[in-house]
């Protein structure tokens, strides 16, 4: 096969940090190629370097034989490489067909265009309708948008960010499919990701990157799972594990929870009902944007609802504010890191007032006292193996699963009665994953109910030991997670009465 | 050339410094702008920022300096509060005048008696009027979601008509042979805010504008009501996952900026200026807008920038009459101040950096 892609040398630093130290693999015509690696280790600095968003220090890029310095997307773009990132860049209140036009150079007409989207829809098996609004699409279909819009570039390389996060068990194998047809027809593929069990069965050829240096390259199905984490990783890992549960009483109760959506794409939350007891974790799946948010403000008080939709130990709490409900033990750990469980320009230090001031004592007659809060930010950053220069660091200078591990420390190590916590992983590398699901299990063991909202279904079936899926505002009712495999799951996930029969079928 | 490059973190050093940076080069293009002005920059530059402090005329103007730095520090205490929180009072002269009303209705009501009760309810009475003057945008913002900009703005106007009408009407002094505007309240020992120290300008607007700044400090680093106005401004999620309620803080955010006016207000009609009149306001409310941002919304900030632009109005007025300066350019140098200011402020979150030559080949 002929080589496509050749890195010789690639090195960028920034100020503090050497994203990439002298990088150099090849990607050949044709050729599934995984990037493997922490959070950190320098993917996605390397990929926006061949996609032009960032300039190299030093080194050389040959593309398709010839060099390769595109100083800018575009340009990028016209030398036949195109990029799916993870976060998407759609406009909900637009059509499929308008959100395509809009990132084109020269956009034909919208019938023209309609008709080449439909045409590369099937093509693919991607099916799309271009005349849809973005804001009624899922995640997965949303995904779609993204990758047919690259498929119309007729890109010789298409580099994913990450594309399975998303995605429900079915999904990805469409996607997959997809994927395997394009490298067939040959269109190389450069392939983020960190679940393993992925690239083994997709990928051809793996190069490992740690803190920005290629440490390793491997063919994937070769390898076990396991090897291949530790290489990422560079040491051996701890599989998160825990004792016979003993479950005690029902600490968390919801019942009736009926939350209308707040906005337009939203999803109202219909008839939720649970109930975690002391020592248990319920996993709560489901693809996102079925409810997960609107769930996690009604627990969290940020949103609040009748009195006795929602009880701690018995006492109603429905109705009160999120410093209330804290003060009874029920803490939660939002998705989204930079601006909601965490205030980006404050310091760990102030971070830690944001829900820590009730169960600490961090203030007293309302008068904040800091050296209090620095210690409990030393405590999480040193139990938690939080890596940051110092506690008075700013949240948003550091890495994501850092910030993440902060987070999770911070309610943790409250002692919470009820711990809800919305994608403890999200976008966090193996290792702080493990040690992120090993607390929580910690925490279940030591009595707390926990309630882990995720939508990784191999975290849910590691962690929890009831599972029920969110779909379209509605929970189906718990399983023991014990009984289901991967099928049942996906089955669940998709969605309407049915599902919830089958779960039952299941259960008993 | 040159390109920008994010800082990892908002840089300390920077922010104390760029202040500094954006005088210098408010001097350095201020001067320019004089010379083509056929002035001598130097002399122009000397008699705005060196006379008022070490002139031979020094002894008067720098009273001046805390009589005109007070109502500007007081105020934009106040506002700095909001500001952090998104919250953005832009009435904070129509506080002011309400204030100033207030404080003096309720000294002449009492005219002619002597006590010592008197100045202490005016100065209630001046804090009163201004908070309540600013819960009409509150409550209005909290009920109905309106835009409290705008609101509080137009309120100015009102305030205005009002003040005209109290200086025309109600207020109007019976002895004062139909001349609009009220009683001189110097002429009223009970109601006048006399120095406390004679000669220093001193007197109860400046103490209260410094233990705002002290007040203004400690609630902002040490108070969970402070901590809550950062933490609404720079993350307002974040705000409401830790408990903040956001009705709660509009009002005491507008209410406490309120307050302050309405009480600048009050020091100013019973001290410098003496008696309600028509053109009583002359735009502290709208000067401590700038004021606020000059100081970063922070206290000590605030604290500086209120002196530094009293200081330029001082020294701008005195270059007028020695050099006969058009007013416009002594405008067009307190604009050039904040420009430059906000242009700086790129030094704090960016880092200029020479582009370097590509070395792959």
């Amino acid at each position: 096969m002929t080589i496509l892609l050749k890195l010789e040398g690639l090195t960028k630093a920034y100020p503090g940090v050497i994203a990439n130290d002298d990088v150099s693999f090849e990607v050949k015509a044709g050729e599934i190629h995984a990037l493997l690696g922490e959070n950190g280790a320098g993917k996605s600095t390397l990929v926006k370097m061949i996609y032009g968003l960032v300039r190299p220090d030093k080194g050389k890029m040959t593309f398709n034989g010839e060099v390769f310095q595109p100083a800018e997307p575009r340009a990028a773009r016209a030398s036949g490489v195109a990029m799916v990132f993870q976060h998407f860049s759609l406009f909900d209140a637009l059509s499929v067909a308008e959100n395509i036009s809009l990132g084109m150079e020269n956009p034909p007409s919208r019938r023209e265009l309609s008709a080449r989207i439909r045409e590369v829809s099937n093509d693919y098996k991607l099916p799309l309708d271009p005349n849809r609004i973005i804001g009624d699409l899922s995640v997965g279909e949303r995904q779609r948008v993204e990758i047919i819009r690259c498929l119309l570039q007729n890109p010789k390389l298409l580099i994913m960010d990450e594309p399975t996060s998303v995605l429900t068990p079915q999904e990805v194998d469409v996607l997959f499919e997809t994927l395997r047809k394009l490298a067939s027809e040959g269109t190389s593929i450069l392939y983020i990701s960190h679940k393993l069990e992925e690239i083994r069965s997709l990928c051809d050829q793996a190069t490992i990157l740690r803190l920005g240096k290629v440490i390793d390259s491997c063919v994937p199905s070769e390898q076990t799972a396991r090897k291949l984490a530790e290489m990422m990783v560079g040491q051996a890992l701890i599989t998160p594990t825990r004792k016979d549960q003993k479950t005690g009483d029902v600490v968390l109760k919801v019942s009736n929870l009926t939350v209308p959506s707040s906005n337009p794409f939203g999803t109202t939350l219909k008839n939720i009902a649970l109930a975690v007891r002391s020592g248990e974790v319920l996993g709560i799946g489901g693809v996102a944007g079925n409810g997960q948010d609107e769930l996690l403000l009604a627990l969290s008080g940020e949103t609040r609802v009748a009195q006795d939709e929602i009880s701690v130990d018995g006492k109603p709490v429905g109705n009160l504010g999120p410093n209330e409900r804290r003060k009874l033990g029920l803490l939660t750990a939002p998705e989204e890191r930079l601006g909601h469980s965490a205030a980006p320009d404050m310091s760990l230090v102030e971070n830690t007032m944001l829900t820590a001031a009730v169960r600490e004592n961090l203030a007293r007659n309302g008068f904040l006292r800091w050296n209090a809060a620095k210690d409990f930010a030393e405590t999480i950053v040193k139990k938690f193996d939080v890596r940051t220069p110092s506690v008075n660091n700013a949240a948003k200078s550091l890495s994501g699963g850092n910030l993440q591990k902060f987070v999770i420390g911070r309610e943790v190590l409250q002692n919470p009665r009820v711990l809800v916590i919305n994608q403890p992983t999200w976008g966090v590398d193996a290792s702080a994953a493990a040690d992120i699901r090993q607390a929580l299990m910690f925490l279940a063991e030591e009595g707390a109910a926990v309630v882990v909202v995720s939508q990784d279904l191999d975290e849910l079936l590691e962690v929890s030991d009831q599972l029920a899926i969110l779909n379209e505002g509605r929970l189906t009712s718990p399983v023991a997670t014990a009984s289901l495999n991967m099928d049942d799951i996906g089955l669940m996930m998709g969605g309407g009465a049915q599902t919830e029969m089958e779960a039952q079928h299941v259960s008993s | 050339m040159f390109h920008l490059e994010p800082r990892p973190q908002t840089s300390k050093l920077w922010i104390a410094i760029t202040p500094l940076l954006a005088v210098v080069a408010t001097m350095i293009a201020g001067g320019i702008l004089f010379a083509f002005l056929g002035k001598d920059p130097f002399v122009s530059i000397r008699l705005i920022f060196w006379d008022p402090l070490f002139g031979d005329f020094a002894f008067y103007y720098r009273p001046q300096l805390l009589v005109k730095g007070a109502p500007l520090i007081l105020i934009a205490i106040g506002l700095s509060l909001g500001f952090r929180a998104g919250i953005w009072n832009i009435g904070a002269e129509g506080q002011y005048i309400i204030g100033a009303i207030c404080g003096a209705a309720v000294g002449l009501a009492f005219y002619p008696m002597e006590s010592w009760l008197i100045f202490p309810l005016m100065i209630l009475a001046g804090a009163l009027g201004g908070t309540l003057w600013a819960m009409i945008p509150a409550i209005l913002k909290v009920r109905y979601g309106t835009n409290e900009i705008l609101v509080s703005l137009m309120l100015v106007y009102v305030a205005e008509k009002l003040l005209a009408s109290m200086s025309l009407g109600l207020l109007k002094n019976p002895e004062g042979h139909g001349f609009p505007g009220s009683r001189n309240l110097r002429d009223y020992a009970s109601a006048f805010n006399d120095e406390l120290f004679a000669g220093t300008g001193m007197h109860w607007g400046v103490a209260a504008a410094f233990i705002a700044v002290i007040l203004a400090y400690v609630l902002l680093n040490r108070h969970m009501l402070g901590f809550q106005i950062r933490l609404t401004g720079q993350a307002p999620r974040a705000a409401r996952f830790a408990g903040v309620n956001p009705p709660r803080l509009i009002l005491f955010c507008l209410g406490t900026s309120g307050m302050l006016a309405g009480l600048a207000g009050m020091f100013e009609v019973s001290g410098p200026s003496g008696q309600i009149s028509i053109d009583f306001n002359t735009g502290y409310g709208f000067t401590a807008i700038i004021v606020a941002f000059l100081g970063r919304l922070h206290p000590v900030g605030i604290l500086l920038a209120g002196l530094l632009l009293a200081l330029t109005y001082i020294g701008g007025e005195i270059a007028q009459g020695q050099l006969n300066l058009p007013a416009a350019a002594i405008q067009l140098f307190q604009g050039m101040l904040l420009f430059f200011l906000l242009a700086v402020d790129l030094l704090s979150n960016f880092r200029i950096r020479l582009n370097q030559r590509k070395e792959s080949i």
